[in-house]
């Protein structure tokens, strides 16, 4: 096995795409340090993104957020900016682990290791956000609730990198959140995970909606749907039912340990409504 | 595998060494460099009794690659006591009898000391969420959980 620490995201691309061998990306390495431990990965190069200064950063501009694939959860709660402007995304990351694994478990391997059960991924979907993928051919972006195709796998083709997430800036009355059902208080894998993000007028009558579903697809899910069912109203019970239930018709879960097909579907309809109202009250400054 | 040069800071001092690849962090500090207070307990980043500060972050040094530390500074549970005059953390977990085997104690110390260099006046339910990643089979946490409260109130004074 080789390590390679490029400093450009050029020079990592050319490594990765010259690699006839098994090529993996490191940024925060929680998941790929144990699939190596574990014997599940064997690679024959690591590309270390880290000292890709440009990756390392969250840059906020009129224009949105970008979030350098390199960023570890942690720094996403220390940016007070991202933090009132996307406060569901952020809660989403911060919920993945111990304080050690925020210390460097990174927003965007969360996407790129594809789980149907990802915690971010749901949160990023309902918030509309972009990944910049970079490739020996320049780069594309790609919608979030389009980039994991099944678990474990994505649209990344051999010798491509997310370099970034982006997300939109904010307009007023505005806000989002993510809630996952787990068995314990703290760190776990999401049986059922919701995000949910809304933008209203002055008045509070709901403008746009977006709703992202994890743990209970092969793949997290945009619910158009249930967010659909949301625009045009001030969050009335009905506009709550028509969004869990659109939320419910969408799930396709697995049976396992941790949740029964019924339970995850049920809880998925039980959690768009809680995080709807949540987002909700954020958007009208309530908390 | 041709082994990686590593020039690095540990609790200050310039240290260097070679590494595997696919070495951890936890492993070139025990192995290259003698510092085997960092303990393994399982390898993938689960028990927290790895824990190390990385350039002003706590991490589990089983899930940072060794060749990774080229160029950053790294504080290890070595650094804690001033030469033979224990830290306040280690000197309050001796009295709250915050350990028995003592395998987890590294980790918890490194973890608490992150903390209260950041906070210094952590509640309850701070500690013990900040505490998760580190797991302890013999103390039950609540003497831990004390040691770092008393910790706290006394170095605040
Ligand atoms: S040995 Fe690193 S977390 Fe357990
Ligand atoms: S004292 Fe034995 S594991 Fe904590």
């Amino acid at each position: 096995m080789r390590y390679l620490a490029p400093a450009s995201v050029g020079e990592a691309v050319s490594a990765l795409a010259a690699e006839p061998g098994l090529s993996r990306i490191l940024a925060g390495g929680t998941d790929l340090l144990v699939q190596m431990k574990t014997g599940l990965a064997e690679p024959d190069l690591i590309v270390d993104i880290k000292k890709i200064s440009d990756l390392t950063e969250i840059r906020c501009d009129g224009s949105g957020f970008r979030i350098g694939a390199a960023v570890c959860g942690a720094q996403l709660a220390e940016h007070g900016e991202l933090a009132s402007a996307w406060p569901g995304v952020v809660e989403s990351v911060n919920l993945i682990g111990s304080t050690q694994i925020q210390g460097r478990a990174t927003p965007a391997g969360n996407l790129c290791n594809a789980s149907p059960a990802a915690d971010s991924v749901p949160a990023l979907i309902a918030a509309a956000a972009v990944a910049t993928v970079a490739g020996t051919g320049g780069t594309r972006e790609v919608a979030v609730e389009d980039f994991v195709t099944s678990p474990g796998r994505s649209v990344l083709e051999n010798g491509e990198i997310v370099v970034s997430l982006n997300l939109p800036a904010r307009p007023e009355n505005a806000s989002d959140a993510y809630e996952r059902f787990i068995p314990r208080t703290e760190m776990d894998i999401a049986v059922v995970g919701v995000g949910v993000s809304v933008e209203t007028d002055s008045d509070g009558r709901i403008t746009a909606a977006r709703v992202g579903l994890g743990a209970v697809a092969p793949t997290p899910l945009l619910v158009e749907d249930a967010g659909r069912a949301l625009v045009g109203t001030k969050l009335d019970d009905e506009a709550l039912e028509k969004c869990a239930a659109a939320a419910m018709e969408a799930c396709s879960p697995i049976n396992d340990k941790r949740g029964t097909i019924d339970f995850r579907i049920k809880v998925a309809g039980a959690l768009a409504k809680r995080v709807a109202a949540r987002a909700y009250r954020r958007a009208r400054g309530e908390q | 595998m041709s082994k990686i040069h590593v020039n690095a800071t540990v609790n200050g001092d310039a240290v260097e060494y070679l590494c595997e690849p696919d070495e951890s962090l936890l492993d070139s500090l025990r192995d290259r460099l003698g510092l085997t207070g960092s303990k393994e307990g399982c390898g993938t980043g689960d028990c927290g009794a790895c824990s190390v500060v990385l350039d002003g972050r706590l991490v589990c040094s089983c899930l940072v690659l060794g060749a990774e530390a080229d160029g950053r500074a790294i504080e290890t549970i070595e650094g804690l006591a001033d030469g033979d005059e224990l830290h306040p953390l280690q000197q309050k977990f001796l009295e709250h009898a915050a350990l028995q085997c003592g395998i987890c104690t590294p980790g918890f110390l490194v973890a608490a000391k992150a903390l209260l260099d950041k906070n210094p006046d952590p509640d309850e339910t701070e500690i013990r969420y900040w505490l998760a990643g580190n797991l302890c089979r013999c103390t039950g946490y609540d003497k831990i959980v004390r040691a770092v409260m008393d910790t706290a109130e006394e170095m605040r004074r």
